[in-house]
């Protein structure tokens, strides 16, 4: 989970494996003109997944409204999230702590299949943001009658 | 950052054994806590939280937060898994500058914010100075 530190107690094979997966992602991720894993073009972590007729992406964007995001399908398989978070207003006050993270930020990724774009739902509840996106006819698995003689 | 006497400390070592018999994951959440005239503001962020599953206490000068989150199943089939779901548990010490009586918090969108008003106490007030 990317808004949340987490802590290692427990199983520790899980969490080893969990770091493992967080490394991975990190240096799997585009590098910056500095030579350094560029983190800001991973954000929001997504997870992703499918079934026969509809893949389904999800990601965690607490305090935000569908007004600030834009989600759109281009070119039948390539997802973008784009969006804004705004820091809360205040006038003024000391801050103690600063932890979570405000700012603009983009995200494409390259789904397995076409799906159809015209039909793709965005729903956010509780700060977690649901797309729902049908795949084309064409990427639809399609049972074949065999035929006995 | 100023750590001054209002927020104390945050407990590391209370990260103890009843709220993760449950067998989830638990994570810290991000937090951002910022001081006004009145009170302590308090944000944090716990995306998949439902209202009725946060638990905000305090007791023993210590303020708890603990929200739940139930897993969103798609094991199988999975193209990307980038985090993991589970719940958010952290634990502040408050100072007695807090008046714990009028403590509120309310669960928007995945944020958690907590208002803890200060003691009229330790409340500035400006005192009008008379000139003849």
């Amino acid at each position: 989970m990317q808004v949340s530190r987490w802590e290692p107690f427990g199983n520790m094979w899980k969490e080893m494996s969990r770091l493992q997966r967080e490394m991975n992602r990190l240096f799997s991720s585009p590098v910056g003109s500095d030579g350094w894993p560029s983190l800001a073009g991973s954000f929001p972590a997504l997870n992703i997944w499918q079934d026969e007729g509809t893949v389904y992406a999800e990601a965690e964007l607490p305090g935000m409204e569908l007004n600030d995001l834009e989600i759109f399908v281009t070119g039948g398989n390539q997802l973008t999230i784009k969006g804004e978070r705004k820091a809360p207003k205040l006038d003024k006050g000391t801050w103690h702590r600063q932890e979570r993270g405000f700012g603009s930020f983009a995200r494409v990724v390259n789904l397995p299949v076409d799906v159809n774009a015209e039909r793709v739902e965005a729903r956010l509840a509780n700060g977690v943001l649901t797309i729902t996106m049908p795949k084309s006819e064409a990427a639809k698995p399609r049972k074949i009658v065999v035929k006995a003689e | 950052m100023a750590e001054n006497s209002i927020v104390k400390t945050e407990k590391k070592a209370d990260l103890t054994a009843p709220e993760f018999t449950r067998g989830t994951v638990t994570f810290t959440p991000r937090v951002d806590i910022i001081e006004t005239a009145e009170e302590l503001l308090l944000f944090a962020d716990v995306p998949g939280v439902k209202s009725e599953d946060v638990d905000v206490r305090f007791e023993n000068g210590e303020l708890i937060l603990h929200g739940r989150c139930n897993p969103r199943g798609h094991a199988a089939n999975s193209l990307l898994n980038e985090y993991e779901v589970g719940d958010f548990y952290r634990v502040f010490a408050l100072s007695e500058s807090i008046d714990a009586e009028k403590i509120g918090a309310e669960l928007k969108q995945g944020v958690l914010t907590v208002h803890l008003p200060k003691a009229a106490a330790v409340k500035p007030r400006k005192i009008t100075v008379q000139g003849n």
